[in-house]
């Protein structure tokens, strides 16, 4: 008997579960705040499935009921994806060390 | 147009950076490095799904066009926002990441042969019950978000709101979501898959309302979590590797940071989550205390004389700095205190402010060294051997009575040793208790000085004296 392919992807999962934890145990308390920023934003990459139903309405028909729920997903993820990495960036920006910060 | 395999195989490749991602953080020196990564990730997932789709239509053109505009918005919120405000922007960010989360498993009910889950009316069952529970928990994380950004933002007020029957209506609630699903598996009746939406955003709002301000960390991260499992149900119905390793990763990271917050405030996540802290009992007995003990307090000029005779001092900075936005005042006084040769650390709970990591944030906007910034056990023992502890805008977290009164709410919680310095000073505006609803006992040590003032104000009063 095969084996279901949802199968694998619980295993994906189970396993990621697992990675997530030690990576984000590694994590330094310093950058908490940009942790939750950047997780935040690789969340986003739902917008995956956004611009799927997006694209899906036929040529004639590209306004259906599925396809306007992918545009607004694909809003609402974009914001997200672009002010999730920028803000996360420009507070990595921050962190120096003392001897760079001397003047 | 690239082939299911191929495009699988990138969808891994962005999986992998965005693990990659979140490992630059274990420092602040790789970390602009993992955020590179986190977009190059991005970027693939991107890229190929438009590859793999292959016949455009004029809608992507549409496409196009929402995607600048989604992006130009959030470029500018990223740019404008001031650090202060990151609790809110990042409660506010959940709540889209959730709300997506909803319109896509909307998108996919409505159109099941685009995602190929099967037809209208006839939905796989796994695919049903994964749409379903990414859909609901989608809206528990938009709704229970907006109320976190609307009690960070102060529109509604921080206080807990509770009600009898609360936690049952709560649980009600939450097994007919589960029954409904199951209608829903049996039936495929639009119907049910609306409703359990409707009850999801409701359930977030009644989860959200009884847990009071300062306990905003937990929620905050909690949220987080929420967002990501929500992220990994639409994975499971697109059969996406990117969205499952993702959702997967910011599940568990939320999970963490909120066992992390939990423990730091010694209480269980269940309590936290039940709600209602610091809303009733020991306030009145606290009045009748308040008059009985005495209270040192001083000015900014005996602050700066007693900060430049020591040789060492520590600041403990808690939410009163972020509300006041004394972090740049703050950064000017250590200056001129290092240069009459202080040695000067800074000491961070990790519950202090309103988010996890808030303080650090704001501390380095102010230009101060990561390095000069200790978490709680790293710099704990250096208390007893230092002559001056600035407490600016903490108060229940360096509370000794967390050590000594096993009656205290706060009992058992870690605090900072303050009270062991030689002398504290303790930036305040009034002599009012913190969150916790308890009066702080280093207010009436002898070695303690108040200073009653707005910490912004009192930071460049003292910032004058030093000269």
């Amino acid at each position: 008997m095969e084996i279901d392919p949802f199968i694998f992807r619980l295993s994906i999962f189970i396993l990621s579960i697992f990675i997530g934890y030690y990576v984000v145990w590694s994590v330094t308390p310093s950058l908490h705040t940009p942790l939750m920023s950047v997780t935040n934003a690789i969340s986003s990459v739902i917008i995956v499935g956004a611009i799927i139903a997006a694209l899906a309405g036929s040529s004639n028909n590209i306004f259906d009921t599925s396809s306007i729920f992918g545009y607004l997903a694909i809003i609402l993820a974009a914001v997200n994806i672009f002010g999730g990495f920028l803000v996360t960036q420009r507070m990595l920006q921050m962190y120096k060390k003392k001897k760079n910060n001397k003047k | 147009m690239i082939s299911a395999n191929l495009s699988a195989i990138f969808y891994l490749i962005s999986g992998i950076l965005f693990i990659l991602a979140l490992r630059g953080l274990s420092s602040p020196d790789t970390s602009r490095q993992g955020n590179y990564f986190g977009i190059i990730g991005m970027v693939i997932a991107i890229v190929v799904t438009f590859l793999s789709i292959g016949n455009f239509s004029t809608s992507i053109i549409y496409v196009f066009l929402l995607l600048i505009v989604g992006g130009a918005v959030g470029s500018f919120i990223a740019f404008r926002i001031p650090m202060t405000a990151m609790p809110e922007l990042v409660a506010g960010f959940h709540s889209l990441v959730g709300l997506a989360a909803v319109f896509v498993a909307i998108a996919a009910f409505l159109n099941p042969s685009a995602f190929n889950l099967g037809s209208i009316g006839d939905i796989k069952l796994a695919s049903l019950i994964e749409m379903s529970i990414g859909a609901a928990v989608g809206a528990i994380t938009f709704s229970g978000s907006i109320i976190a950004f609307l009690k960070l933002r102060g529109i509604m007020s921080g206080a807990p709101i509770t009600f009898v029957g609360q936690h049952y209506l709560n649980l009600i609630l939450g097994i007919t979501i589960f029954i409904l699903i199951f209608y829903l598996c049996k039936f495929q009746s639009e119907s049910f898959f609306w409703t359990v939406i409707a009850i999801s955003f409701l359930v977030g709002v009644l989860l959200i309302i009884p847990i009071g301000g300062a306990d905003m960390p937990v929620v905050i991260s909690m949220l987080n979590s929420y967002s990501g499992w929500a992220a990994a149900g639409i994975g499971f119905t697109l059969e996406n590797t990117a969205l499952i390793i993702t959702g997967a990763l910011v599940g568990s990271s939320g999970a963490i940071l909120s066992y992390i917050m939990c423990k730091a405030m010694n209480r269980s996540f269940i309590s936290v989550i039940l709600g209602g802290f610091g809303a009733d009992n020991s306030s009145s007995d606290t009045k009748d205390k308040k008059d009985q003990k005495p209270v040192k307090s001083g000015n900014a000029e005996d602050a700066a004389f007693l900060m430049k005779n020591a040789s060492s001092v520590i600041i403990v900075p808690g939410y009163g700095m972020a509300v006041a936005q004394a972090q740049h005042a703050l950064r000017e006084m250590v200056d001129k205190l290092k240069k009459n040769d202080i040695k000067v650390t800074y000491a961070i709970h990790p519950v202090a402010g309103r988010m996890p990591g808030h303080m650090n944030v704001l501390l380095a906007e102010a230009n101060v060294p990561y390095d000069e910034v200790f978490e709680l056990e790293d710099i704990n023992n250096d208390f007893a051997n230092s002559d001056v502890a600035f407490v600016i805008g903490a108060n229940d977290v360096t509370n000794p009575v967390a050590k000594t009164d096993p009656k205290s709410p706060i009992f058992g919680m870690p605090v900072l040793d303050v009270e062991k310095c030689k002398s504290v000073l303790f930036v305040k505006r009034s002599l009012s208790p913190g969150y916790a609803g308890i009066d702080n006992e280093l207010f009436y040590r002898d070695n303690t000085l108040m200073l009653f003032a707005d910490a912004k104000k009192m930071t460049e009063d003292i910032v004058k004296n030093l000269d």
